[in-house]
């Protein structure tokens, strides 16, 4: 009898441990079975030709080049915009407000904007940069939207660098003589650098994916010419993919499937980058 | 100039402010958040009855005949996020526990990264393998159903979220001190025994958390639903038929030609505010958990 009870409990075990080998590998089967169809669809459609080309109502002759013109713009904008902030918040919290009244006010209000949902940021620039600003749908309406989305995860990646700085190095730097920013400045953040690069480029990455706060801020569907300044009209990348996916056309599914391929290959890449910075870092302490 | 003159002290007092500065941005953010729906979503509802808002079955703002019931948008949006998280959680979760209890911390340290992978694929991509090959396929076994629908978005979308829940079950799995698992393996109880009985009742309100915020994001995605899950503002749990989600109406009325301080403008904002009221009131429940959490094994 006991030893039949024995029996079902190893079963129980034995299967659950196959049934979480399934689990762990299903999601990237998926994504595996995905990516290599759209591979299979796209990968032909790539060409110099398409990534230099105007969007177009004809599906073989439409590229990329306004949209990857527009992600570049944006991107770098929103990097200005954001890094900066981003930066000088979590050198604030972490290293001047760190006991406070208000450091803990704006570390909850951090937690809580890294939750809400993209879209409403778009709503907030929108109404804020767009109208009362008046930059309208532009570049630059667009790039400071995406830099507040982006700034939580800039601040909460490097106050966690600047946490995994051993105090003893501070400590050295004031037994130097160096003041607070001194110390900050010359010992805390080169210390601490690789980390946030790490949290800069995830946040990069994530900037890079989204479509839906700059479709409510503004940027176009259609956009036939290169954007020459902060100030001009503008789509990115993934707006241009949703364009095309939402085309009844197949030709044009075969077009959203190269322009995913190109995307993804941004987004990966960057996303190993970080994987490599934050492998080398643990190594260091 | 002046700043090359100025005293040290007078410097650093002016450095500090600057980076006071920086981080009070983040309060302007939300500050203004709330502006602009609350500002908004009040002009709305100067014309709109709430209650009419809260109780109307109908979502047709676009249309000559006018309705505003947000509940046709809300049941989209929580059918969606229904189905993402009946995906999510059972696979996250049991991936938190078999990477804790049936394998080696090395196996897990590669693990992690790789299902990182499912969170950074932009959602605008997720969306295009919804419609294009998870309908398909559910289409050859369910053949009446629709093109756009919520069952393919929602599937799509547990997938993102799987290393949502599997990272923050994970950390809460990892709390559970190894004392108490050793004693359950002490008494003679199978890893799996020791996992449902002991480490999941432990982890408990930490795998909750994980769920809230899991939810939290389902509800505020956007393209994957836009681009899959339809723009028919339809009353329905039939997970078979296009439906809307507040989001993608949010992003149909963006695309579309739409005055500004029309009624039909505002309809966003009052029905962002009814996404940021859900998403806010899901991540402060979860926040507080998450400190009570933090103080249960100190």
């Amino acid at each position: 009898m006991s030893n039949r009870f024995e029996k079902i409990s190893r079963f129980k075990d034995s299967s659950f441990k196959i049934f979480g080998m399934f689990c762990t590998f299903f999601g990237l089967a998926m994504l595996a079975i995905f990516i290599s169809s759209i591979f299979s669809e796209g990968i032909s459609r790539i060409s110099w030709d398409f990534i230099t080309s105007y969007p177009s109502r004809n599906p073989a002759k439409a590229g990329i080049l306004s949209a990857l013109a527009g992600t570049l713009w944006i991107i770098v904008i929103t990097a200005l915009a954001a890094i900066p902030i981003g930066i000088g918040a979590a050198i604030y919290l972490e290293e001047f407000s760190k006991k406070s009244r208000l450091g803990k006010i704006i570390e909850i209000n951090i937690t809580n904007l890294a939750g809400v949902p993209s879209i409403i940021y778009g709503l907030l620039g929108l109404e804020i940069f767009g109208r009362m600003m008046g930059m309208g749908g532009s570049i630059l309406a667009g790039s400071f939207t995406l830099a507040l989305l982006i700034l939580p995860i800039i601040i909460v990646a490097t106050r966690e660098a600047i946490k995994a700085v051993p105090s003893s190095l501070r400590e050295a730097s004031y037994a130097l003589g160096a003041s607070k920013w001194q110390t900050v400045k010359s010992t805390v953040i080169p210390s601490a650098s690789s980390g946030i690069i790490t949290g800069i480029i995830i946040a990069i990455s994530r900037a890079i994916g989204e479509a839906a706060p700059l479709i409510v801020v503004g940027a176009l569907a259609y956009v036939p010419f290169v954007p020459t300044s902060p100030t001009s009209e503008f789509t990115v990348l993934p707006i241009q993919i949703f364009n095309w996916v939402s085309r009844p056309q197949a030709a044009f599914l075969v077009n959203a499937s190269a322009g995913i391929i190109i995307l993804l290959g941004i987004t990966f890449l960057l996303n190993a980058a970080a994987v490599y910075l934050r492998i080398k870092r643990t190594v260091k302490y | 100039m002046l700043f090359l003159v100025m005293k040290k002290r007078d410097k650093e007092k002016l450095i500090e402010l600057g980076l006071a500065a920086c981080a009070l941005l983040t309060i302007l953010t939300t500050a203004g958040i709330l502006y602009v729906l609350l500002f908004e979503a009040f002009q709305f509802f100067s014309e709109v009855s709430i209650v009419d808002f809260l109780t109307d079955t109908q979502w047709t703002p676009l249309f000559a005949d006018k309705h505003f019931g947000i509940l046709p948008l809300l049941t989209g949006t929580l059918l969606t996020s229904f189905i993402a998280i009946m995906v999510a959680l059972p696979i996250g979760l049991t991936i938190a526990l078999y990477l804790n209890e049936y394998t080696s911390p090395r196996f897990k340290n590669i693990i992690k990264p790789l299902l990182e992978i499912l969170a950074s694929v932009p959602t605008v991509v997720y969306g295009f393998f919804a419609l294009t090959i998870v309908t398909p396929f559910l289409q050859t076994i369910f053949p009446s159903m629709s093109g756009f629908n919520s069952l393919s978005a929602g599937f799509v979308m547990g997938i993102m979220i799987i290393p949502y829940v599997s990272s923050l079950s994970d950390d809460a799995i990892s709390a559970v001190p190894r004392y108490i698992r050793e004693g359950s393996l002490a008494l003679g109880a199978t890893r799996f025994q020791t996992a449902f009985k002991v480490i999941i009742p432990s982890a408990s309100s930490g795998i909750i958390v994980s769920a809230i915020l899991a939810i939290s994001r389902a509800i505020g995605e956007t393209m994957i639903v836009a681009i899959a899950a339809g723009q028919q503002p339809k009353l329905t749990l039939d997970p078979f038929v296009p439906i809307e989600t507040i989001t993608t109406y949010i992003v149909q009325v963006s695309l579309g030609d739409v005055a500004h301080n029309s009624l039909e403008y505002r309809t966003i904002f009052a029905a962002g505010i009814a996404l940021f009221v859900f998403t806010f009131m899901l991540n402060n429940a979860s926040y507080y958990l998450n400190k009570k959490l933090e103080k249960k094994y100190v």
